[in-house]
This record gives C-alpha cells, sequence and structure tokens, in this order.
C-alpha cells in the first residue's frame, strides 16, 4: 500500500499556544478517504486529534475541511485526488480547518458563531400563504422540481469556508444562508417573496455583495450552486418584483442592460454613474451619488486621463458597434425580451444531452414566430 | 506558417485598457497568431447580463460564436480577457448541452442568416500560449528573458473557475499555467495568497469597501512576498489592482503600495523583445516603467 503523508494543523485554545502543524505517515489505498486517514492518525498516534464526523457517506455534512487548500468533506475526498493539489508533487496532504469560522480545536470550527447564524438571518422556514389548507397544497411537479438543487444542501459550511467575499466583508450573508433563501423563495406555498427578496437586497452585506467568483460553486460536494442561486435571487428581486435597492445592485445590471443594447459593446466609462444614479435622461450623471464617487475617484481618474489610459473623448462619445450590427443586437433584444416567459436551463435539472436533433415542440414554434 | 484565429478582444481592451489590445496585436506576429478580428460581436454580458437574462446572453454570445465559426481557416476563437472567457463559456455550457435550448437561439439567429454549430473552441491566449504555442516554443522565441523580474500570478476568477465548465483537468491543468509561462519567459515565479482569488471589481459599486479591501490585500501579499509585480490575463482585475490602486492602498491601509500590474500580452512581448513604451506600459496608473529598473532585469539582459 503506497503511503501518505498527512499534514495536519493543531490548535488547543487552552494551551495558549499558537497554532502548528503536526505530520503523520500513514498507508492508504489510493480510492480511501482522506477522512479514514484522519481516524488512523486519531487512532494510532494522537487521541486528541479534534474532529468531527459522523456518517463517513457525505450525507451529514460534519467533515467539512481544507484538503490541500480546497475545501469539502474529508469523508468523499480520495487520497489518490488530494494529491494532485499536493504543494510539492509528493504524497502530501495539508489539512486544515475550515476558514471564515473561528477555530475551536484543531480540525473543528464554530459553525454556530458563523454559518448557523448566518442560516438564521434569512428566515429558513415556510411562511405558508393563508389560509392553511385542510389538506395539503398543491403545487406544479416543475416549481418543486426547482428547488430540489438547493434542498440537497447538506449544511457542511464547504462554502462559507472559502467565500472570498465574506473574507473581505464578514457580514456579508454568503452562499449557503442564501442558497437556503432560494429554496423558500422559489417555493411557491411561501406567501412572502417580496419581503424576503426587499430584506436581501437592500442588506448593505446581503444580495449584492457576492462577487461572483464561482469558489461555492467548486466548494459544495453536493452540486447546490449557491452562485447560481444569488443570481436568480437578484433576477426575481430586479425584474420581477422591482426591487431598487440601495446597493445599487439593480441599476448595475440595468446599466448593463441597456448599454449594451444602445451601443453593443460595453461602455465602460457610463457603467459608473448610471450605477449610482440610475438611466433617467442624464443617465445618472448628475445624481449626488454619482458626483461624491467622481470625487473620490480623483487620485487615480486624474493620472488615468494624463497617461492616455482614458480619453476625454471616449468617456463623451463611447464606442459602439457599426449601425447593422447593432440592428441585430437589438432584434436579439426584442425577440428575447418580448416573451411571456424567461426561458431559462439549468444544467442541475436537464442534465447533458446526447447528440441529437431537439424533439419536443419549442416555444418558438408555439408562438409562429418567423424565421 | 501561423496560425489563424478568429479573435475576439472584449470591450474594456478597447476601452479603458487600451495597452492590452495594442500588445497583443504586437506579440500576436512574433508567436506566429493570425489574428482575425471579429469587430461584429457585442459584449459578453459580462455575467451580469446572465445576472438579468440567460437567454438574452446566451443568444448574444451565440451570435459571436457563429461570427467566429465563419472566420475561413480559423483554428479557433480566442479572447484576452478572463471574464469574456468566462462569460462566453458559460454560455456555450448551456448551448452544447441541451439540442433544443440551442435550437431556440439558433431560431432567433435565423434571422441574420446565422447558426451556431455545437462544440466551437475558444481559448484564452493564456491557454493557446500553453496548449497551442508550447512552452517550448515559447522559450524559443525569448529574446530578453525576464532575469531578476520576481512575477507574481493573478488569473482572475472567471478563468479558474468552475473547473469543470472550463475543463480544468489533468490532462489541461489551466489553473497552473501562468507560472509556467513566467518561467519560460526567464522570470521568477512568486507564490501569494491571492494569485487565484477575487479581485473585488465585480461588486465595486455594490459594496466598494469590500472590493477594495480585496484588492489592496492581494497586492500587499505580493508586496510582502516580495513580488516586483503582478501579471493578469484579465483587464477588469486590472481596473481595479492598478487603476483603482491608490484607493484600495488606503482601504488597506498600505501607504507604501505601488505594485506594477502587466496584462499577460505586455508581459511575453518584453521577453520577446518589445519595448515597455512599445507595449503601453506607460499609460498604467502605476507606471511599471518608473518603479522597475528594465534596463537591469530585461532589457539589460540579452543573453550573450
Amino acid at each position: 500500500m503506497p503511503e501518505y503523508t498527512l499534514r495536519i494543523r493543531r490548535y488547543n485554545p487552552e494551551t495558549g499556544e499558537a497554532p502548528y502543524w503536526d505530520q503523520y505517515t500513514v498507508e492508504l489505498e489510493p480510492h480511501e478517504a482522506v477522512l479514514t486517514g484522519i481516524l488512523a492518525v486519531k487512532n494510532r498516534f494522537d487521541g486528541s486529534l479534534g474532529v468531527r464526523c459522523s456518517c463517513r457517506s457525505a450525507i451529514c455534512g460534519s467533515c467539512g475541511m481544507r484538503i490541500n487548500g480546497q475545501p469539502g468533506l474529508a469523508c468523499n475526498t480520495q487520497v489518490g485526488d488530494a494529491i494532485k493539489k499536493s504543494k510539492d508533487g509528493t504524497n502530501l496532504i495539508e489539512i486544515e480547518p475550515m476558514g471564515n469560522m473561528p477555530v475551536i480545536k484543531d480540525l473543528i470550527v464554530d459553525m454556530d458563531a458563523v454559518h448557523w447564524k448566518k442560516v438564521g438571518r434569512v428566515t429558513p422556514w415556510l411562511l405558508a400563504k393563508q389560509p392553511v389548507p385542510e389538506r395539503e397544497y398543491i403545487v406544479p411537479r416543475e416549481s418543486m422540481v426547482d428547488v430540489t438543487q438547493t434542498m440537497a444542501c447538506i449544511q457542511c459550511g464547504s462554502c462559507v469556508s472559502d467565500c472570498l467575499a465574506m473574507e473581505a466583508d464578514p457580514e456579508f450573508i454568503g452562499p449557503a444562508a442564501l442558497a437556503k433563501a432560494y429554496r423558500f423563495i422559489g417555493d411557491p406555498r411561501d406567501a412572502q417573496h417580496q419581503q424576503r427578496l426587499d430584506d436581501l437586497a437592500n442588506d448593505k452585506h446581503g444580495l449584492y455583495t457576492c462577487t461572483h467568483c464561482f469558489k461555492c460553486i467548486d466548494a459544495c460536494p453536493k452540486d447546490v450552486a449557491p452562485m447560481s442561486q444569488i443570481m436568480r435571487l437578484r433576477r426575481l428581486a430586479g425584474q420581477d418584483h422591482h426591487i431598487e435597492d440601495v446597493n445599487n445592485g439593480e441599476r448595475h445590471e440595468q446599466a448593463f442592460v441597456v448599454l449594451i443594447k444602445k451601443y453593443g459593446i460595453l461602455a465602460e466609462a457610463d457603467v459608473v454613474p448610471r450605477s449610482y444614479g440610475g438611466n433617467g435622461i442624464t443617465a445618472g450623471k448628475l445624481a449626488p451619488a454619482t458626483m461624491q464617487q467622481v470625487v473620490s475617484s480623483l487620485p487615480f481618474m486624474g493620472k488615468a486621463l494624463l497617461r492616455g489610459k482614458m480619453k476625454v473623448k471616449d468617456v463623451l462619445i463611447p464606442h459602439r458597434l457599426e449601425k447593422s450590427d447593432l440592428a441585430e443586437v437589438r432584434a436579439i433584444y426584442d425577440t428575447v425580451l418580448g416573451r411571456e416567459k424567461r426561458l431559462e436551463l439549468n444544467l442541475y435539472i436537464t442534465g447533458y444531452d446526447e447528440d441529437g436533433e431537439p424533439t419536443t415542440e419549442l416555444a418558438s414554434d408555439k408562438e409562429g414566430a418567423t424565421a | 506558417m501561423s496560425t489563424k484565429v478568429a479573435y475576439w478582444p472584449g470591450c474594456v481592451s478597447r476601452g479603458f485598457t487600451p495597452e492590452l489590445h495594442g500588445a497583443m496585436n504586437l506579440v500576436a506576429p512574433k508567436l506566429g497568431l493570425e489574428l482575425v478580428q471579429l469587430n461584429r460581436g457585442s459584449c459578453t454580458g459580462a455575467g451580469v447580463l446572465a445576472e438579468h437574462n440567460q437567454e438574452l446572453t446566451d443568444t448574444l454570445n451565440g451570435r459571436t460564436f457563429a461570427l467566429a465559426q465563419q472566420v475561413d481557416k480559423a483554428e479557433f476563437m480566442m479572447n484576452i480577457c478572463s471574464t469574456c472567457q468566462g462569460a462566453q463559456s458559460e454560455s456555450q455550457e448551456r448551448l452544447d448541452a441541451n439540442a433544443e435550448y440551442r435550437h431556440e437561439v439558433n431560431h432567433t439567429l435565423a434571422q441574420f442568416g446565422l447558426k451556431y454549430e455545437k462544440g466551437i473552441v475558444n481559448k484564452n491566449f493564456l491557454w493557446v500560449l500553453v496548449e497551442d504555442i508550447g512552452l517550448e516554443k515559447l522559450k524559443s522565441l525569448v529574446t530578453n528573458p525576464l532575469t531578476n523580474l520576481k512575477v507574481g500570478p493573478f488569473y482572475g476568477c472567471y478563468i479558474v473557475r468552475p473547473v469543470e465548465r472550463l475543463h480544468i483537468n489533468d490532462e489541461n491543468p489551466r489553473d497552473t499555467y501562468l507560472p509556467m509561462v513566467i518561467e519560460a519567459l526567464g522570470g521568477t515565479v512568486i507564490d501569494y495568497a491571492g494569485s487565484h482569488k477575487c479581485c473585488g471589481f465585480p461588486i465595486v459599486t455594490m459594496n466598494k469597501e469590500a472590493s477594495l479591501k480585496q484588492a489592496g490585500t492581494h497586492l500587499t501579499d505580493a508586496q510582502e512576498a516580495a513580488a516586483d509585480c503582478l501579471v493578469t490575463p484579465c483587464p477588469l482585475c486590472h481596473l481595479n489592482l492598478d487603476m483603482q490602486q491608490p484607493v484600495a492602498a488606503k482601504a488597506v491601509g498600505n501607504d507604501d503600495l505601488h505594485m506594477p500590474v502587466l496584462h499577460l500580452p505586455q508581459l511575453v512581448g518584453l521577453a520577446l523583445g518589445a519595448t515597455p513604451k512599445e507595449l503601453g506600459m506607460n499609460k498604467h496608473v502605476v507606471r511599471p516603467t518608473s518603479i522597475i529598473d528594465w534596463s537591469e532585469t530585461v532589457i539589460g539582459s540579452i543573453p550573450a
């Protein structure tokens, strides 16, 4: 059997010592789980090693940790896969507690202080429509299939561990809790979609603090894709519930929508004023919030203009596509935004198809649209 | 023999970072790349338009793909922006995954006589350097090795995650390419905490404090690891790391931060004999030309 070196980050607050690394060598088959290795260390070398685990089947969500820099479950990470991220290219596996949460001991973090508090923040239960029916609610099948992805969450905290927005802003509600919010906002039985979205969109550390870094998508052992759920929440907040938030989130999105239709390519100089001041007649340029931003940007704006990075001409007259191409872009807008219902494809639900031609009837055929 | 590619420059490279587009045009012939620019393509939506409407984004990107597929004898499509790569890969993933959905998008494109055929190969310049040009060839083209230049890699989120969508795997470990390129050009790689993290740019108008803290933290980490400069394949990262650097420095209380940030084609161009000025390096807010002694590190290091 091959040998693996487990380098484990240790910490015991009771001793008053700083965290340190301990190293152990264990024999394992490549297909065995990192957790098996950790438990072997605990049994053979040091019974005081702190680790949380239970089911060993990627169901209970207890053994979230960082393995060679990657957040995930120790019970469903095979040692043979873990060493692919080894720092020195050997059979070294570095094991650390999850990030963004305080360490209680060794690999055990305080989930209550961060993860559960944030989940609690989004009112994670159904606020049922009244009156409650005597028997069950009848809902369309598709709407429940739609929330199955967020229901797959096992609360392991892997996404919270490596959330880059939370690293910079610890108050950010974060990926796990926002995915949980979608679970109820996507549920037709819930009565308070508007209030929930309004609350999340206007929180200064809420819906619009996600930086779109995809960390949570790769971290999640259950394919919940929290970031995709956050994007869906933004879609619902801005378009279906018309929430104009205090964080410029909806205005920023609208700025892109308007500018790409107007010019085909993005006029960056126009994004900032529209994000702060909206898409009104002055395109946000005279809004007090914009003015404030211009003043705070002076340290670099001046340099950028001076060095030919930005040209005054480009700021005033944005670059754009040729007329005929712009007409095509606008025709796409008209066709797509003219639909009664947004067409969305969730690959978690539909999966990837084999090669082949479409067999089902299409929306465009139904509408009798012309080619 | 040059390789013909359908070239998508993106918006920012022709707007706020004109030096990037210029540098790419300058290094392409040196690398044997013939760029056919897709002037008719539209903004990829940068992730924000997809947040508004997936089908709108996918149809606009499908149109650009269809235009690229019309370029005669082009071997693949290439971009110079991590964010363009990510946004286009997201659209492509949906278009390629589902025939019914693709048919729907093509139905819209048919009004302009366009059609997207499943399976376009669309690569960032970084991937092209390693997978198509090859590190050995790149090494052989170096005339001014970047000796003594300590370079920190900064990828941009959209080009390293999610790994499945971007086809990052054992065969193509695309999230490890920047150090390989830096070394092939003769430079020294600086390992620091922020190389694969977020620059903060996407939330600069929504949570400015967190955004600038992200940029400031990564720049400071690189500074503490003794980097001379950073290199990035993403012009949006460049905006937060270079243009906003004076305010990002303030956000993290670093009053001695002067970290030049190079676009990837600029770094390649230097090693292939172009001057900092030709590569537009004087256009940056943090001027690499005034901080690094190029006569020592690059210009003076031509091998005997």
